[in-house]
């Protein structure tokens, strides 16, 4: 693979650009490998990458059914951040967070993380609380938060009304170092560094069915034929069931619309990511100009990625009292992905009842922050048989009663 | 914008009027049960990609709970009936047959 370089971009300047090489090469699949990722969006991408660059497991192959990356990762408003409750959560969002800060450089590719920082709004009293706590237990967990007042809030965003009507600005949860990074390029970035080791990522290649003797994996059917595996990694995000279905186990997993949508592109106003988690709205600007919207889930499970059309028009609702200055704004595009919610609002990262097929998902809304991480934790869980950062996030817990409860106020945070 | 019809009260509510409750027909579990069926009462989804059969409320009508069998990938409505019944009815299952031919209903675990 020829590196990304300023040097590479000054000599293909001078040639009319006609040296770059493929990302990543247009792979068919082979008889058999050492393991198979089904779905090719950033967890499952970044899973291969890691079972390669920290296991030596290359003979790999990452198959997915549409493009790479044109599920949910390619359909988020890709805030990072790592400031959750439970200390199994900080655990692996923040190892997440960090991997993310040198991942242009690991993989020679610019995802364009930008640690602009996020803001969660505090608009009522128990947010109040609640937010306080968590900066508490964010400080023993070593994840740099703080509680901030509203004026600061105010000096940070100057857009931002903190007297709204119906929710004032009371105070917010400030991670400094969290922020945004380009999510095509997160998928991108490692698909192309798979491929250079090796790996097939193959697409347009639906898995249909998953072949199993004595209760072991031996392959998968596909659109392109059956191919044969020692290990399976399962990482669809929304269509885990129907996977699971295929393997023939449940999961306590529903799958539901969540919808965010763009402005037109205005001047730059407000350069931090703010959350409104009582209203179900959040906002961020892209480097285009664009203001990126985001709102809550819908409650019925939906395959078809869009939602429900109130649910917009409450999320602006919502967002216009914070920012009164968005309420001219036209809005561009609005989009839908399938996310895949569990009951305590926390991943799984587990074995199966079938023998060698693991499982990534439950990433519901929030699961972009989480691609390195999750990455780092599954290939070791796929690799060893156990990993301390995917730990507590088994299939076991719901039947042990041990949740790793993100819940908290808002069922939707990103 | 899904419509669907109360079985009680006969009005078309749009989903602003309705409150979704989840899959519908699980089979209650409670002390005494086996480890498997409490868990998978409490917690296991069939979450298919077709047909499913759930629970709503007509939140802002009459209040009352109803099934509805509905297609999860079209958001096509088979049709809508009582919650006083532990199985999808008869009519119900005959045209989703009509519209989904090879469709089967999974057996409860
Ligand atoms: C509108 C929206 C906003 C969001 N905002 C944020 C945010 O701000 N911050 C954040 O951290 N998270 C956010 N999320 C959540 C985040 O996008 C997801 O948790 C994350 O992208 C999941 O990644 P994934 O790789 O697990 O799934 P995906 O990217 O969905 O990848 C799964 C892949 O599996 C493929 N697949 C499915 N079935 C098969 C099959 N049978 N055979 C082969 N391939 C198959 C799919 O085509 C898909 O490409 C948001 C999600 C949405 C929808
Ligand atoms: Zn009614």
């Amino acid at each position: 693979m020829k590196r990304y370089s300023a040097f590479a971009l000054a000599r293909e300047a001078f040639r009319n650009h006609q040296g770059w090489e493929r990302a990543w090469r247009d792979a068919q699949p082979k008889k058999h490998y050492d393991a198979i990722i089904v779905g090719a969006g950033g967890h499952g991408l970044a899973s291969a990458y890691y079972l390669g660059k920290n296991h030596g497991i290359r003979n790999v192959a990452i198959i997915e059914k549409g493009w790479l990356g044109g599920g949910n990762t390619g359909r988020n408003t890709t805030i990072i951040r790592s400031n959750y409750l439970q200390d199994p959560s900080a655990a692996i969002y923040e190892k997440s967070r960090s991997l993310y800060e040198t991942l242009s450089q690991d993989l020679n590719y610019n995802i364009m993380y930008s640690p602009r920082g996020v803001m969660m709004l505090a608009q009522t009293e128990h947010e109040v609380r609640g937010y306080r706590r968590t900066a508490h237990a964010n400080a023993l967990q070593g994840v740099d938060t703080t509680f901030i007042s509203p004026k600061k809030v105010k000096e940070l965003v100057p857009i931002i009304e903190l007297k709204g009507p119906r929710y004032p600005v009371l105070g917010a949860l400030w991670q400094e170092r969290a922020g945004t990074a380009r999510h095509d390029a997160v998928a991108w970035g490692y698909a192309r560094a798979c491929s250079d080791m090796g790996m097939d990522v193959i697409q347009k290649c639906e898995v249909t069915g998953i072949q199993r003797e004595g209760g072991r994996v031996t392959g998968v059917s596909t659109t392109k034929g059956d191919i044969g595996c020692n290990k399976l990694g399962i990482v669809v995000a929304g269509h885990s069931g129907h996977l699971a279905e295929m393997a023939g186990f449940r999961l306590p997993i529903e799958s539901v619309a969540l919808q965010a949508l763009v402005s037109e592109p205005i001047k730059p106003c407000m350069d931090v990511v703010v959350m409104a988690n009582t209203v179900h709205g959040y906002m961020s600007q892209s480097d285009k100009g664009e203001m990126v919207i985001g709102g809550g889930a819908d409650g019925y499970n939906n395959y078809t990625q869009r939602g429900s059309f109130h649910h917009i028009e409450e999320t602006v609702r919502a967002l216009c009292e914070t920012f009164p200055m968005i309420s001219r704004l036209k809005m561009l595009r609005q989009w839908g992905g399938i996310v895949d919610m569990t009951g305590d609002r926390s991943p799984i990262l587990s074995k199966t009842p079938v023998e060698n097929v693991f499982i990534n998902c439950g990433w519901g809304t929030g699961g972009f922050k989480a691609i390195p991480g999750s990455g780092w934790g599954f290939a070791e869980l796929m690799a060893k048989g156990h990993s301390p950062l995917t730990e507590a996030f088994g299939l076991e817990r719901f039947r042990e009663g041990r949740f790793v409860d993100e819940s908290v106020a808002a069922g939707v945070a990103h | 914008m899904l419509i669907l019809e109360c079985p009680y009260c006969g009005v078309k509510a749009d989903e602003t009027e309705l409150h979704p409750g989840g899959e519908a027909h699980l089979t209650r579990f409670g002390p005494g049960s086996s480890d498997d069926a409490f868990e998978s009462y409490l917690f296991m989804r069939a979450n298919p990609k077709g047909v499913h059969f759930e629970r709503w409320r007509h939140a802002h009508g009459c209040g009352k709970w109803f099934h509805a069998a509905r297609c999860t990938v079209t958001l096509e409505v088979f049709g809508t009936y009582s919650a006083q019944t532990t199985e999808p009815p008869s009519d119900i299952i005959e045209k989703i047959a009509a519209r989904r031919p090879g469709w089967a209903k999974e057996s409860q675990a």
